[in-house]
């Protein structure tokens, strides 16, 4: 039963496609980014892969922008975007290894999934596919199977609550039906043997803008905002066949709830509650200046300088490191001497004849 | 037997001292490399020990009250509870104390409203009290002022944080605008010695860190999109490579300074939102002797350093955003409010940089206080958004107006260069401003126009600034050619060879200057280093230095360093002949046939100057003629970058209906072609075969011509 506390709610929205002509794909993926930022969930608790730079493309008319609409209303890039995963760090490795949890050390935070077993996910992946994988980069795939594993090592590892799974691409259903962990719901934009269909072909840059799935899903997460009761139910309700052209399909077998008691913003937004109160609280211990309170130290008595930036005489002066120390030649030259001489003391001429 | 053993190892013998003979020599032949001297640059340093003037005071002095004001907010408790004020604080106000009655206007005010403790208005009343911009015109009643100033204020020991912003704008002759932002955070601090530091002010807690987590002792870093055209627009205020450039420092209390690296690289990718997490091994190399620190310091040991490129690297507003976050005021007052990415990346360049080394506090160089730099350069090309009208304007470039200056900044200052046009021919700038500065920049001295953002008479009625240049005339003149140019490509055909030609031009008529050639090349580029030439005016050109360190495959990259003397109005070419390497088929990238990039090569250069340079270092001077410290007057250091290279590899078809033809091709040839062969084919029982002797033998009759044995 769930309780008052607060659930973290985490993202990973990736896009897995390289190359101009998949225009849509990284809008598809801004959007979301865009409805989740909107609906409260901070840059920090979000992972963003993008495969490629659509906004500074040179072939975009208006660098820093992306477009989800023709009227160009909606700037989906925005002025305060973060892109975490960008171009050719966008692979199948990392994208696991970000669900996992298994990254190098280094690894800085905001490249992190920062999860636990009260957070609820939302993965939303877009891309080209196939029936039972998505191709990341034009030039790998994860497959089906992958994907269940790696949610299933997220279990075990506790790395998540609850998850809600959504893809948009052709025969997406295929992606969900290896899926074998608990608490993970699954939205796909099209069953097994349908192609996914874009939407919104736009002259002037020569591409089209969005799918048809996301873009009505766009409209659908627009008029949500915190406090909404719309649930999960409504959700699978989205781009119907006379909309998408393929059939938007969802899986809820692996998940414990009933979706009709989910509300939208369990996983897209993050509701902070704010307790405000009127007691009048006391900061007493003023800060203090760890640098000031301690005495002066006394100045350095040598004077510093700024380097010469191009110092050519000692530049030609540097000599050449040594690898390692070589005896000199007259030492060589008279070892050589020293053996050849007590060889024929021992052998003598006469025997020259047996060597050459 | 014994014989023959002893005839073995004497040939052993013999070969292991004619290998030695022959390394040897090898290492005479490279100390002759490094003899021939001919340049007399012998660094001075004396030049920095000039005695106190009374500029440097004021100075401190100024400083001294930006502190003041800037403290305010956090002193608050300070003044509630009066015995617990550190004790320098107090010596600082028991010299305010009496009041000398000259200038005295601005220490009655500011001690007066020390007492009030009235959070930013009263940073804000100071600065409009401040003095003005120092001009040359207006010189002697500084030094008057400055004069009367020094008695009152002896310059202050304690810790205190500045801010300084400044936006260039230099029409170029192309007729495209440059502007250049500059921003200088000053952070009077001491990692070096160890002292632990947990309160920020103005200067960024997150780089603050990584500077003490990893003891760095000089970072710059640069994102660049597009290729700064030197032939077309001139030397840039500060140059960058496309892509991303980053090199370090470390302090020499680092033991494993590559794990310092890659760590580095890894915060600061996230930092900035850049790939920078891809520097690695294969691109980081260690130079010999480019890129000595900027900062002061006596020590250098190149073990400390780290330099790597990502030609590649996308620069959008992504990398912007936490760029600007960085300011003390972000992206909300001043300068910064013209920072919008679909302006700034609507431009034929753009270069963020961020630069982050030790300076001196005060004149006297004793103690040093860190600087971070941050710099933004724009191109703003006249043909893609002015409709082929020549009239600009902050708002056309920037679609905003500046309203204020940031109000933690102790000055903010928009120059326009108006050099070229002393009596406004050429083009017509308004408003008009009372304000003229001069300055010696890249060796040239220049003049601007100067408004003070501090000064509310700046804005005017409007209360809003609009600096706007209309062009009288349909052309500029012409432009001077820059004295040092670099350029760079690729030769031959094919997918096996290639040449890369580096070509450094010195366009001064009569004097002739070194230059410093750093060349990365990735390891999958084999260069034959033997090919390697350097001709000037058709003929051979020895440098004086030459450092090579050669590729290891996966593992590190080419390095070749070299030092030339450009005798006077020449072209000189280096030359050197590369094979590219096959990759193995996971190594391509996901776009192979796009090519892949060879980092900029670096041209450090000693360059003559027209005018006599400025070298103390540490008097004020405008933000964007004081980066590169300067030893000698009549040389000024300069640094320019080549174009990346694009190259193709031989890459295979990943494509799947080549693949798919090749696996048909396959089954079809083996399978089929192996049953059908079976089916067609007659056997017949071959003769037992030779003896060896015989076979031999047969050989030799072959070649002798003489009838085979059977």
């Amino acid at each position: 039963k769930r309780n008052q506390c607060y659930f973290k709610r985490s993202l990973n929205v990736v896009c897995t496609s390289r190359f101009w002509f998949n225009y849509r794909h990284v809008a598809n993926t801004l959007s979301v980014y865009r409805s989740v930022k909107r609906l409260g969930i901070p840059d920090s608790h979000i992972v963003l892969m993008l495969a490629d730079d659509m906004a500074c493309n040179h072939r975009n008319p208006k660098p820093a922008t992306v477009f989800s609409h023709k009227n160009m209303e909606l700037n989906v890039y925005g002025d305060d975007v973060e892109v975490d995963y960008r171009g050719y760090e966008v692979t199948v490795e990392n994208f696991l290894r970000v669900l996992t949890g298994r990254l190098p050390p280094s690894t800085p935070r905001s490249k992190r999934l920062l999860s636990d077993d009260r957070s609820n996910i939302l993965i939303y992946l877009t891309g080209h596919g196939g029936n039972g994988f998505l191709k990341f980069q034009d030039s790998e795939e994860i497959s089906n199977v992958e994907l269940a594993d790696a949610f299933e090592q997220m279990w075990t590892k506790r790395r998540y609550n609850e998850l809600l799974f959504i893809i948009d691409t052709c025969q997406g259903a295929s992606m969900y039906e290896r899926f074998y962990s608990p608490n993970i719901m699954a939205l796909a934009s099209s069953q097994v043997g349908e192609d996914s269909l874009s939407h919104q072909p736009d002259l002037a840059i020569g591409v089209h803008l969005m799918d048809r799935y996301t873009f009505y899903l766009l409209e659908f997460l627009e008029d949500i905002h915190p406090s909404s009761t719309t649930n999960m139910k409504d959700l699978f309700k989205v781009c119907p066949k006379s909309q998408c052209v393929s059939t938007p399909g969802h899986r809820t077998d692996l998940f414990l709830r009933d979706p009709g008691s989910v509300l939208i913003t369990d996983f897209f937004g993050s509701v902070r509650k704010v307790e405000i109160t009127t007691d009048t609280i006391n900061l007493t211990a003023p800060m203090v200046h760890l640098e000031d309170t301690r005495p002066v130290r006394e100045l350095r008595t040598e004077i510093q300088t700024y380097m010469d930036q191009l110092p050519v005489a000692e530049i030609i002066h540097q000599k050449p490191k040594q690898k390692d120390w070589h005896p000199p030649d007259g030492f060589i030259l008279g070892l050589w001497t020293l053996i050849l001489l007590v060889f024929f003391k021992t052998y003598g001429i006469k025997h020259l004849k047996h060597i050459f | 037997m014994a014989a023959f053993r002893s005839n073995i190892f004497m040939l052993a013998f013999f070969l292991c001292g004619f290998s030695v003979f022959v390394t040897g020599d090898v290492q005479t032949n490279q100390m002759n490399v490094a003899e021939t001297v001919f340049i007399d640059n012998v660094p001075t340093t004396e030049t920095d020990a000039s005695p106190p003037s009374v500029t440097e005071q004021s100075q401190t002095a100024e400083e001294k009250r930006l502190w003041e004001g800037t403290e305010v907010g956090t002193n608050l408790a300070d003044g509630a509870s009066d015995n617990k004020v550190d004790h320098v604080h107090d010596t600082m106000q028991a010299t305010d104390a009496p009041p000398s009655p000259p200038a005295k206007d601005q220490t009655q005010r500011f001690a007066f409203d020390e007492r009030i403790w009235e959070a930013t208005n009263v940073e804000i009343n100071l600065v409009e009290d401040a003095p003005p911009i120092r001009d040359k015109e207006a010189d002697e009643a500084d030094h008057v002022l400055d004069t009367m100033q020094t008695q009152d204020f002896p310059p202050p020991s304690t810790a205190k944080d500045q801010f300084q912003e400044e936006l260039v704008i230099k029409p170029l002759h192309s007729g495209d605008i440059y502007a250049s932002f500059q921003f200088r955070t000053q952070w009077d601090t001491d990692f070096l010695l160890g002292s632990k530091v947990s309160h920020y002010r103005l200067f960024p807690k997150s780089l603050g860190q990584v500077i003490s987590k990893f003891s760095v002792r000089e970072l710059h870093i640069s994102f660049t999109q597009g290729y700064w055209r030197t032939m077309q627009w001139g030397q840039p205020f500060l140059p960058s490579p496309p892509g991303a450039e980053l090199w370090v420092w470390f302090q020499d209390t680092v033991t494993d300074v590559d794990l310092a690296w890659k760590e580095l690289t890894n915060v600061l990718s996230g930092i900035f939102c850049a790939s920078l997490n891809f520097i690695d091994s294969t691109n980081t190399v260690q130079p010999s002797a480019s890129f000595k620190p900027l900062g002061v310091g006596n020590v250098t040991d190149q073990r400390f350093l780290r330099y790597a490129v990502l030609p590649r690297e996308i620069v959008c507003t992504e990398n912007l955003t936490p760029w600007k976050k960085l300011l003390p005021c972000g992206s909300k007052a001043g300068l910064a409010v013209l920072m919008k990415s679909e302006k700034l990346f609507h431009s034929s360049f753009h270069s963020q940089a961020l630069h982050i080394r030790p300076v001196c506090k005060d004149w006297q160089c004793k103690s040093t206080s860190w600087e971070l730099r941050q710099t933004l350069n724009v191109v703003f090309d006249l043909h893609t958004s002015g409709q082929g009208k020549r009239e600009w304007s902050l708002f056309k470039m920037f679609s905003r107006t500046l309203t204020e200056a940031c109000p933690l900044a102790s000055s903010s200052k928009v120059y326009v260069d108006i050099t070229d046009n002393p009596q406004g021919e050429l083009f017509e700038l308004s408003p008009a401003t009372p304000l003229v500065s001069q300055a010696v920049v890249l060796g040239d001295g220049r003049t601007y126009s100067v408004y003070d953002l501090t000064d509310h008479a700046t804005f005017g009625q409007t209360h809003s600034l609009n600096v706007l240049l209309r062009w009288r005339a349909a052309e500029s003149g012409e432009m001077l050619r820059p004295l040092l140019h670099g350029e760079r490509y690729v030769a031959g055909y094919g997918l096996q060879t290639g040449e890369i030609h580096t070509l450094v031009y010195n366009n001064h008529p009569y004097r002739a200057f070194p230059v410093l050639l750093l060349d990365t090349v990735p390891w999958y580029l084999r260069l034959y280093i033997h090919t390697l030439t350097v001709t000037s005016k058709g003929r051979d050109n020895k440098p004086s230095y030459i450092h090579y360190q050669p590729s290891k495959d996966r593992l590190q990259p080419h390095l070749l360093e070299m030092l030339i003397q450009l005798p006077p109005n020449s072209v000189t070419e280096v030359t050197v002949q590369f094979e590219r390497a096959l990759l193995k088929w996971t190594e391509y990238t996901p776009d192979p046939n796009h090519g892949f990039y060879v980092g900029s090569s670096v041209i450090s250069a000693l360059v003559p100057s027209v005018v006599a340079m400025d070298t103390n270092n540490t008097q004020e001077r405008p933000l964007f003629s004081s980066f590169f410290p300067c030893k000698e007057e009549s040389t000024y250091f300069m640094r320019i970058y080549t174009e990346p290279l694009l190259v193709n590899l031989p890459t295979p078809d990943f494509s799947m209906p080549y693949n798919v033809i090749c696996l048909t091709c396959t089954v079809v040839a083996v399978g089929y072609g192996s049953l059908y062969n079976l089916l067609t084919r007659t056997f017949q029982v071959e003769e037992p075969s030779q003896g060896l002797a015989k076979r031999l033998a047969n050989i030799i009759r072959r070649l002798r011509g003489v009838p085979l044995l059977t």
